[in-house]
């Protein structure tokens, strides 16, 4: 009976504490959907009754290029994390399972690119790509993005390799397995929750990459994060349109984080982990 | 974990080390060898981010400005001035106030919302996805919204302030809540960050010792303790280490709000730095301070990397 008690209280108290984190992490999100809708002479009259109208996304469809910026930030956030994913993937793999001299040492040495504060990189870096003819150039995006992803993907995947026992490999490998074939069919699946995680996190903050962005992109590579600001800077903020872009640019994210929802569980995880 | 595992870890590099046959030696060259080459491509893309370094440090020794490219070496005055401002020091400290309040926060609001999330139902599948998505929004509009769900005046938030007896709140303006008004944005914005490398930790946690437990019959907070809590200290580490790096350095939220305002309320070293640079054009004046940041985030990283191997090597030698 007292059990009962305690997993009722348990079980209410639960969901209260839950319920109280989203309306804090999603009223901002409605209030935002609620503002995409109204109407400029509307804005600060009313609250949650006015006349709903698109003028707010039309306005942010035709005053700018936005869906180029989009298309733009797509192709560059993308193409980001393929990269960070090509060379990070491995680089995580041999820093959890081979031993070698100065492993603790690179390992943080990838961590430490995340260190400089931006403001300190970027001038030096946008002389650099001065003379490289590398800015307003998808190439020179891309790039500076390994700072934001890389150091995140390769730590976040070291750990989960790190749990996976090294005697799942041998025994593959035993089975007649080639090593690559226990790579992508017996590894991947197994850190998969982790490799998945990591690469949404990049995406994300490719996608919202600011400082880099503003500073070495131009009217060619523009993105829509960099160009939403640009509702902010004319004389009358027009908040509304501001809600709209944010809305849409986020869409990207959020299809993303639908598609990858169900790889978030483990494939097979029969004894495989340590533990 | 119990008695008569092999220990794992040692067991192959004794291997290689019997195995120095005359066949074995080309083998084992290529050996040491691999994963030098496999890290290389991943270091190459990075490295280049040490060269505007380097340079920042030339420029910290003498007195370039944004108004000339003309500038004379100036030695250490550009530390010495940095280092004995009282100024700086309060920035300093707002900083730091900042990053672990707000890293705090983050921690155990992730953690606690991610094992909630850890079910199967529908509520659990559908608020998986959608309380991510503040991290989703970028942090300048994000700190927009805020701004004007908060002004005094027209903020929708003024309504159930005053409900509460708070009416008149002046959240980012009252330089008494000014930080207090930022740490929260920063909450709302970087708290799903935690939970989803919480959850993807949790996801990927074996059954089996959960299974003895529940036979054990142990209580949840012994499975937490014992179990959860230590197989999911590496997506916890990466969390903090993650989360006190970028809030340490955090200069969109403040700037967008406050620009360091009232006063110096909110003037972090990044926001301090960058004021120096562009609109006073003292860009030299700005490197020590941002020097100072980095070694910041270089020594908290490193002591608590430093702390987490030597935790880990201790409990695999347990095993």
């Amino acid at each position: 009976m007292d059990r009962k008690v305690t997993s009722l209280f348990g079980y209410v108290s639960k969901n209260v504490l839950l319920a109280f984190y989203a309306l804090f992490a999603l009223f901002p999100l409605i209030w935002m959907l609620v503002l995409s809708f109204k109407p400029d002479s509307q804005m600060f009259t009313t609250t949650f009754f006015f006349d709903p109208t698109l003028d707010n996304f039309r306005a942010v469809f035709s005053q700018s290029d936005f869906l180029r910026n989009l298309l733009n930030n797509l192709i560059i956030s993308s193409l980001a994390v393929v990269v960070s994913l090509a060379v990070g993937v491995p680089a995580a793999y041999a820093l959890a399972r081979f031993q070698f001299k100065g492993r603790e040492d690179i390992a943080f040495t990838f961590l430490s690119f995340r260190f400089a504060p931006e403001i300190l990189v970027i001038i030096p870096l946008y002389l650099i790509y001065q003379r490289l003819g590398l800015i307003d150039n998808y190439f020179g995006l891309i790039w500076v993005y390994q700072l934001i992803s890389l150091p995140l993907l390769i730590w976040i995947l070291r750990g989960f390799f790190e749990d996976i026992s090294p005697d799942i490999e041998s025994a593959a490998q035993l089975d007649g397995y080639s090593w690559w074939q226990v790579f992508f069919k017996v590894l991947l699946p197994l850190v998969r929750p982790g490799l998945v995680a990591a690469a949404l996190l990049c995406f994300i903050f490719c996608w919202n990459a600011f400082t880099f962005t503003l500073q070495l992109g131009g009217n060619s590579t523009q993105t829509s994060t960099v160009s939403m600001t640009r509702f902010l800077a004319s004389d009358t903020v027009h908040y509304g349109w501001v809600a709209a872009a944010a809305l849409v640019s986020a869409l990207p994210e959020v299809i993303l984080a639908l598609l990858i929802q169900k790889h978030l569980v483990r494939g097979l995880s029969f004894g495989a982990v340590k533990g | 974990m119990s008695i008569g595992t092999i220990d794992l870890e040692k067991l192959p590099a004794r291997a290689e080390k019997n195995d120095r046959s005359e066949l074995g030696k080309q083998y084992a060259r290529r050996k040491t060898l691999r994963p030098y080459l496999v890290l290389a491509p991943a270091f190459l893309l990075t490295i280049g981010i040490l060269i505007p370094f380097v340079v920042a440090i030339f420029y910290s020794f003498t007195d370039l400005t944004l108004r000339s490219s003309d500038f004379n070496m100036v030695g250490f005055d550009n530390y010495i001035d940095t280092f004995i401002s009282s100024d700086f020091w309060h920035s300093v400290g707002v900083t730091l106030q900042y990053a672990i309040w707000s890293t705090g926060i983050e921690m155990l609001l992730g953690i606690g919302v991610a094992l909630l999330l850890n079910q199967e139902n529908w509520v659990s599948k559908t608020l998986r996805l959608v309380l991510i998505l503040p991290l989703m929004i970028a942090p300048v509009i994000g700190a927009l919204i805020w701004q004007l769900m908060t002004n005094p005046t027209v903020g929708i938030l003024r309504f159930p302030l005053s409900w509460i007896g708070l009416g008149g709140f002046r959240w980012s303006a009252d330089p008494d809540y000014a930080l207090f008004s930022l740490i929260l944005i920063d909450v709302w914005i970087y708290t799903p960050f935690v939970v989803i490398l919480v959850l993807a930790g949790l996801r990927s946690l074996p059954k089996s010792p959960y299974e003895a437990v529940l036979i054990d019959g142990g209580s949840p907070w012994f499975v937490f303790r014992n179990l959860t809590l230590p197989m999911l200290a590496p997506s916890l580490l990466i969390a903090l280490v993650f989360r006190l790096m970028t809030s340490l350095q955090e200069f969109g939220i403040i700037f967008a709000l406050t620009k360091g305002g009232p006063g110096d309320r909110t003037l972090s070293v990044a926001v301090k730095a960058y004021n120096e640079a562009f609109p006073f054009y003292n860009l030299s004046g700005a490197i020590p301070m941002l020097l100072f940041l980095w070694a910041l985030i270089y020594a908290v990283c490193f002591v608590l990397i430093d702390f987490w191997r030597k935790a880990q090597r201790a409990a695999s030698g347990t095993v």
